[in-house]
């Protein structure tokens, strides 16, 4: 790590005591590639005159988004632990021309201020951007109130609300600037700040369509949000082994890239979705209502989070645990490849 | 429970500042809007008569004395702006928007008719002059907030008006609202309360008691003022003052003291006139009454 990159790690880092121990010291000093890419592409909008506003609930530091706070304080609202209120005003604040930013664990927005998002953003069209962290079980041993497992299902049955799951914070920026003047709402479902850098700096985004990594004709994998990089190290290996294996990219969970998953349907005839989610309700049956709408032969089948509350662990074990690392999903490639 | 503050309500004084004129006219508005609720709930069969009734006044006030507003212009970027945590009393202030010419009258004759855009509940989307759609109970103050702030954030000197039921305090929400908008100096966001003793399930105090009101709203740091909510020219005056006080530094709760069903005289007395529909002679009989105006003031 740069000099530089510390120093401003260590500006946006919770002031006070902190255990080098601890899981909050690793996540700003030591492995956090993505937490900045938030904050960052906010500052860029501002600076290209896009009228923004962001805020949390008592996440800056969890979120990155007190580098935007201090580099922006009349732009930044804080509304402390009040998720509902956040959303609600977040919708009051969009109906004067402003686009809000408002950030919190995505297992909050999802569950907790579901209706506000319904109702006050969705139903009204209005342009709030809702930032969904730490989603799937990310937060490892913080345990069930805090794993968002359920916020894709919720999120993709909502009318006229865009579901986003970029892979990192690359991927995170770039979706964040292409679809600032989106007229309506989007979900943004994101990871911890931790997850590994798939993406360079300038990667490409265009809302609704999927990246193609692989073509295969055995097996294509269709994966998105976090999952990407565990997939990419799987596919690498599989295919390293001879195996045709394919892998897509599906960051727009809402709308999807009908023809990216047709296509591959067509060449591989065998699909699995692997998602940070329960296997109900989200990438996995976001594809499979293609699929079945299509009425194409293709055999899907579904990888992610059983129908069960998430166990326990730290994050790493709980990937190892449910398969989602890069070992699981190659195990569970070949499984299906049978 | 009531405090010693609430058992003896301080009124704000009726300033004599609002001619007759202007009250003549908030008056026969008010009673615009108790007739136009009967016409429309006539037409859906099922209706929210008492809660409009109880918010008249209010409703008069604002928008034809109170809100900075433009004829035919519900977008326009400079205007005060309407919020009703109470979404359900919506039939009364849809002939007001009308009456602006948001959009024309005509389509106050298909309320609730599939494909109309006027429903029980006001819809932003599909309904010109709506400032915020509501319906769920609780989330409109947070949303007023939000206006409030964003217009600030601007450099606009506009006012978000957030009418709230009283059995809407129930409602946690608002509660974060009220933290939030005072910690945020939210100066521009005036609360009003409907404060008619009445939900779904009966009276407020009796299913769940929100006394002492006025004194929770100081406690949040919020400027509290009582009126008597069907007095035009007590609502009027005191709506100017808050608007000229530019000292103030934080948000204003007008607690408007009211009487459900206000203006007919079973409906007065008759808590199940929450939500209901009149028969052809008692609608007869309501319109006799409030064209009387025995029972207002």
């Amino acid at each position: 790590m740069s000099e530089q990159v510390s120093a401003q790690r260590a500006a946006d880092s919770k002031p006070g005591p902190v255990s080098p121990d601890s899981w909050h010291y690793r996540q700003i000093n030591a492995r956090a590639p993505g937490l900045g890419y938030l904050s960052n592409a906010l500052i860029d909008l501002v600076r290209d005159g896009h009228p923004i506003v962001a805020g949390t609930a008592d996440l800056q530091y969890s979120n990155g988004l007190v580098r935007f706070a201090k580099v922006h304080p009349e732009r930044f609202l804080q509304f402390g632990i009040s998720e509902q209120n956040m959303v609600s005003a977040a919708a009051g604040l969009a109906t004067t021309g402003l686009y809000p930013y408002v950030a919190t664990f995505a297992s909050f927005l999802a569950l907790l201020t579901c209706e506000q998002i319904r109702t006050d953003c969705a139903y009204s069209a209005l342009p709030v951007r809702l930032i969904g962290h730490h989603a799937g079980i990310s937060l490892g041993f913080y345990g069930t109130s805090h794993h968002a497992t359920e916020d894709l299902a919720i999120m993709r049955s909502i009318a006229d609300l865009t579901v986003i799951a970029p892979a990192d914070g690359p991927q995170l920026a770039a979706a964040i600037k292409a679809t600032v003047t989106h007229p309506q709402p989007i979900y943004f479902r994101i990871g911890r700040g931790q997850d590994p850098i798939v993406y360079p700096d300038d990667t490409a985004f265009t809302l609704g369509r999927a990246i193609v990594h692989h073509e295969g004709d055995a097996l294509t994998l269709i994966v998105c949000g976090t999952m990407l990089h565990p997939a990419l190290a799987a596919v690498g290996a599989l295919r390293a082994a001879g195996l045709s294996v394919g892998l897509i990219d599906m960051p727009t969970v809402k709308p999807i890239d009908r023809n990216a998953i047709l296509t591959a349907a067509a060449r591989s005839r065998l699909l699995l979705t692997v998602e940070e989610h329960n296997v109900i309700g989200g990438l996995g049956g976001a594809v499979a209502e293609v699929l079945a709408d299509a009425g194409t032969p293709a055999r899907l089948v579904r990888h992610g989070i059983p129908d069960a509350y998430s166990l326990i662990a730290p994050p790493t074990h709980l990937y190892r645990h449910y398969r989602l690392d890069a070992a699981g999903i190659e195990a569970v490639a070949r499984g299906t490849l049978g | 429970m009531t405090s010693a503050t609430d058992a003896a309500p301080e009124i704000d004084p009726v300033t004599k500042d609002i001619d007759s004129a202007t009250i003549a006219r908030l008056e026969e508005r008010a009673l615009f809007v108790r007739l136009e609720t009967l016409r429309l709930i006539g037409i859906a069969k099922v209706g929210h008569y008492a809660s409009a009734f109880s918010a008249a006044e209010i409703f008069a006030t604002l928008y034809y004395d109170t809100m900075r507003l433009k004829r035919g212009e519900p977008q326009w970027t400079d205007r005060d702006r309407f919020l009703m945590g109470k979404g359900h009393a919506a039939v009364g202030l849809f002939p007001i928007l009308a009456d602006w010419d948001f959009f024309p009258k005509e389509v106050l004759d298909g309320y609730t008719r599939l494909g109309n855009p006027l429903g029980d509940h006001p819809d932003m989307r599909n309904v010109p002059g709506i400032d915020f759609s509501s319906g769920s109970i609780g989330h409109a103050l947070s949303g007023g907030l939000g206006v409030a702030l964003g217009t600030r954030m601007q450099g606009k000197d506009i006012n978000a008006y957030v009418m709230l039921g009283d059995g809407e305090m129930q409602e946690g929400q608002v509660w974060e609202a009220a933290l939030s908008a005072a910690h945020h100096r939210a100066r521009n966001l005036i609360a009003i309360i409907d404060r008619n003793g009445f939900q779904l399930d009966g009276r407020v105090d009796d299913i769940m008691g929100i006394e002492p009101l006025a004194a929770k709203w100081r406690a949040f740091n919020w400027d509290v003022h009582e009126v008597n909510g069907h007095d035009v020219a007590a609502l009027a005056a005191l709506l100017r003052r808050v608007k000229a006080d530019t000292a103030r530094e934080m948000p204003v709760c007008i607690i408007a003291r009211t009487i459900k069903g206000k203006g007919v005289s079973y409906m007065e007395t008759e808590p199940g006139w929450h939500l209901g529909y009149l028969a052809p002679e008692d609608e007869v009989r309501a319109i006799a009454e409030l064209k009387r105006g025995g029972a207002i003031r």
